[in-house]
């Protein structure tokens, strides 16, 4: 018989699920969204990713044991590898090592580690990583390069002289950055609109597909399988991508209908920029959300919102990434304010006659 | 959920009760028990009665070690009227201090008897009053001097309950057993529908209402079947079984109550303060016990399982058996090195080993081997993930109450009403950075006691001291109302007889 009571208190039951299981699902969800990815914009994803992965695990290790927390449990929940991915994917295929290592740096070092580290973060580390290089370096973000599609003359470079740009930031012989980069649709658009051309016009671009960009639209598609994968998984729940989605869409939908001349439609933003990225893998980012579902829908459909306004009026062809700081910074306020009516604390009920 | 909203239909409660929002879906992991009939535990050598009755105070012994006394017998009374019975026949060998199961450290003076295998019943048992038709004050106090109370776990005097009741719309029998591993109520509601009917009809009597809503879950069909057959036999048409979702917390008290009736029951308050009463399907097969043989409160079921033990089931046993003839009436541990739990896996104590005595709150005991119910993730800083408050059937923000507590933030526990907590652990059981965190609000909510002021603190002892006398009155009237029912001319002979004994022995001593 006899029993070895280690008295551990109750509940004795926990779900198998853990953080570092998570964040590994959140990659392979990527997967197919960088298959896509590197087939019509070539290699740059990849390389972007590797540097940017090493780069934040390298700025974690050295935040952990400046912190002295323990390396082997925090390098370990694959959650810088998440933000140096995240990152990389906000990047142009063309982008210096060291721009983006220094994205992995700031997101961290400063978004992640100063706050106090896993959780606590008040700011999608990726995003603050981004948006820190937009503001830097803006020229060098705008190496965009034009999806390989049969009918564009046009000839991709190879993997070794992508891997030599990043690295050494040279070109081939006869290449040249403006003859290989072109503007996104969104870029596009943007800058097109301002020379008073109508939607209608720049969308007869050969860059231009069914809804956004194309090439972008199927890497969108991809991402939102991705998203419906995790969705299925349970990783994440539908709060935040639907609010997002809809924040975004119905005043696409709205000003569409109003000034189609002027405004791209909702099908050319679902598709365009970032939009898939962020509704499945960056507002979906438990640590920077606010807490409740309630408090998400708000969240996200602010972020939205905050998107489109960008777009349309603001001066950089995607707002997404300023959309979701300013979100996050509100994450406190939303939390406070959604607090759920607690069991019991109701209005006090009048048992009704039956 | 809104609670205002008035119920279903012409009946006081949901047939259907909605799906949960909140909750958890666990492994039930009951079938193992639930293959074998209920089995009766063979006659113990040795009991200890423990005589903590809970809510109702701890009891003085009535006889003295040396005495003889027989099943049934009433050995031990508080001023908070709880009753303790002899749950064997034998020889009274002392009374002593001895670990119960409860709380880590838990102790309760028990009075030990030697069993002397007769299993002689006290004269005093046998005849119940028998009818329907039985007073309902008297019935209230049969039950209370029956020393019934909830076998959920609460030990909450169920005369007490009774007395509480005002206004009932409706009573509402609670089988929903949503740990895992639990099973007696399963097997009790299986086996023994029809008295579980019967005490719904004696209590229905006892507190003045005509309608009952007995709640099963989802995942028990036979017993549902079962009740349902019993009902029809019986051709009643004022007792309801109502299918809960199998979802846990789903038969917590509280959370049943919402379910059924769509009201929930105000904070600090009881269910009777909604309009319910709320029984154990047990609780309710003991009154029937009570009135049809006369039998006290001596035994019940407990589910012993887990896979440590070799044929987990179900047993009938009397309260005092020590959990080691428990085991080996269940066949025997399997391996030397096991965890014993009194309870679920959610809510369940640890027990310090197998020589403690049932109580009247053991449900289950699970012999659990190393590896199983042991949590080896490691322990991430929350992330935020919002799984906790989607889980928390109390609809609290479990990591806010975590953030809080923490910094002992009294003001902020209370503002995010840690009272309400059931400390079902539903938000540790989701936690994917496997955080403790009902441990921690166990401790908060003892230290957010503890800070009430010394004027908070006087005026709930007023407001104590006034319910308890308030108590004391209905339950004096209630004993009286059990003594006229139950003693015999017969009986009070025989304990002058017994005291004229004890001073001649003293007398001869001297
Ligand atoms: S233990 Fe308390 S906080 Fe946690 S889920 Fe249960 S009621 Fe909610
Ligand atoms: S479930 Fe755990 S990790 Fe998620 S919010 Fe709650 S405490 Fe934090």
């Amino acid at each position: 018989m006899k029993t070895a009571a280690d008295n551990l208190p109750a509940p004795y039951l926990r779900t198998p699920q853990t953080v570092p299981e998570m964040m590994r699902q959140v990659l392979y969800a990527l997967v197919p969204a960088a298959l896509a990815y590197t087939w019509f914009f070539g290699v740059g994803l990849i390389v972007n990713a590797v540097i940017a992965v090493l780069a934040a695990l390298l700025t974690e290790a050295a935040c952990l044991w400046l912190r002295g927390r323990s390396l082997a449990l925090y390098l370990g929940d694959y959650s810088a590898v998440v933000t140096g991915v995240l990152l990389a994917f906000g990047l142009p295929p063309l982008t210096p090592w060291w721009i983006t290592a220094l994205g992995s740096v700031f997101a961290i070092g400063f978004a992640k580690h100063l706050f106090g580290g896993l959780g606590n973060n008040l700011f999608n580390p990726a995003m603050a990583g981004y948006v820190a290089l937009l503001v830097s370096f803006p020229e060098q973000l705008t190496n965009w390069l034009p999806p390989r599609m049969g009918d564009l003359d046009y000839e991709p470079l190879s993997a070794v002289a992508t891997l030599t740009y990043a690295l050494f930031g040279s070109l081939p012989d006869g290449a040249s950055l403006d003859s290989l980069t072109r503007a996104t649709p969104l870029d596009m658009v943007q800058t097109e609109l301002g020379e008073m051309r109508t939607v209608e016009e720049i969308r007869g671009s050969p860059l231009f597909g069914d809804f956004g960009g194309r090439g972008w639209e199927w890497i969108n598609n991809f991402i939102a399988l991705g998203g419906l994968w995790l969705l299925y998984r349970r990783i994440i729940r539908w709060h935040i991508p639907i609010a997002m989605l809809a924040g975004l869409l119905i005043p696409a939908s709205l000003f569409y209908l109003i000034e189609s001349a002027t405004f791209a439609g909702p099908g050319f933003h679902l598709f365009s920029g970032g939009t898939m990225l962020c509704a499945f893998f960056i507002a979906t980012d438990p640590v920077s959300a606010a807490m409740t579902d309630r408090g998400r829908v708000i969240y996200a459909a602010g972020i939205g919102l905050l998107t489109y306004i960008m777009r349309s009026w603001g001066s950089y062809p995607d707002g997404i990434a300023f959309a979701v700081l300013l979100m996050n910074s509100a994450v406190p306020l939303i939390d406070r304010l959604t607090q759920p009516a607690v069991y019991g604390y109701g209005k006090p009920s009048e048992p009704d006659e039956p | 959920m809104p609670d205002q909203q008035p119920t279903t239909g012409a009946l006081p409660y949901n047939l259907q009760p909605p799906r949960p929002t909140w909750g958890v879906r666990l492994p039930p992991r009951k079938a193992q028990s639930t293959a074998r009939p209920i089995a009766v535990c063979p006659l113990p050598r040795e009991v200890a009665v423990p005589l903590d009755c809970g809510p109702a105070g701890v009891a003085e012994p009535l006889i003295a070690a040396g005495e003889s006394v027989r099943t049934g017998q009433l050995i031990a009374v508080t001023a908070d009227a709880g009753y303790v019975h002899a749950t064997v026949s034998g020889e009274v060998l002392d009374v002593q201090e001895r670990a119960v199961p409860g709380r880590p450290g838990a102790m309760s003076p028990c009075v030990l008897i030697r069993s002397d295998a007769r299993d002689s019943w006290h004269p005093d048992c046998g005849a119940g009053p028998g009818n329907n038709q039985l007073d309902p004050a008297r019935l209230r106090g049969a039950i209370a001097a029956a020393g019934i109370v909830g076998l959920g776990g609460a030990l909450f005097p169920t005369a007490d309950k009774m007395e509480a009741c005002t206004q009932i719309y409706a009573l509402i029998l609670n089988g929903a057993e949503c740990e895992p591993y639990i099973s007696c109520d399963e097997m009790l509601m299986r086996e023994q529908a029809d008295g579980v009917i019967r005490g719904a009809l004696l209590i229905m009597n006892a507190i003045g209402t005509d309608r009952t809503v007995i709640a099963v879950e989802s995942d028990m069909p036979e017993a549902r079947i079962a009740l349902l057959d019993a009902i029809r036999t019986r051709d009643l048409d004022n007792i309801d079984v109502a299918v809960v979702t199998a979802k846990y917390p789903a038969g917590g008290e509280r959370q049943l109550l919402e379910l059924l009736t769509n009201r929930q029951v105000p904070a600090a308050g009881l269910p009777t303060d909604a309009g319910y009463l709320c029984q154990n399907v047990a609780t309710a097969a003991a009154v029937a016990n009570l009135v049809d043989n006369g039998q006290p409160l001596i035994d019940r079921i407990v589910t012993v399982t887990g896979a440590g033990v070799a044929e987990p089931q179900n047993l009938r046993v009397r309260i005092g058996t020590p959990l080691a003839d428990l085991i080996t009436a269940a066949g025997g541990y399997t391996t030397a090195d096991c965890r014993l739990i009194m309870g679920g896996p959610m809510m369940g104590r640890p027990l310090p080993g197998d020589g403690l005595p049932v109580t009247k709150a053991t449900n289950c005991i699970i012999v659990a081997t190393p590896d199983e119910l042991a949590d080896t993730q490691a322990v991430y800083p929350c992330v935020r993930c919002g799984e906790c408050s989607r889980a928390c059937p109390a609809r609290l923000l479990p990591q806010q109450l975590l953030l809080a507590s923490r910094s002992q933030d009294t003001l902020a526990l209370a503002e995010l009403r840690l009272e309400a907590c059931i400390e079902c652990g539903c938000c540790d059981y989701v936690c994917p950075s496997h955080i403790d965190l009902t441990p921690q609000f166990v401790q908060a909510k003892r230290r957010l006691h503890q800070a009430l002021g010394a004027q908070a603190r006087a005026e709930q002892a007023k407001t104590r001291a006034d319910a308890r006398e308030e108590r004391l009155r209905t339950r004096r009237s209630a004993l009286a109302a059990y003594q006229e029912a139950e003693l015999t001319t017969d009986d009070l002979a025989a304990l002058m007889a017994r005291v004229r004994a004890r001073e001649q022995q003293r007398n001869e001593e001297e």
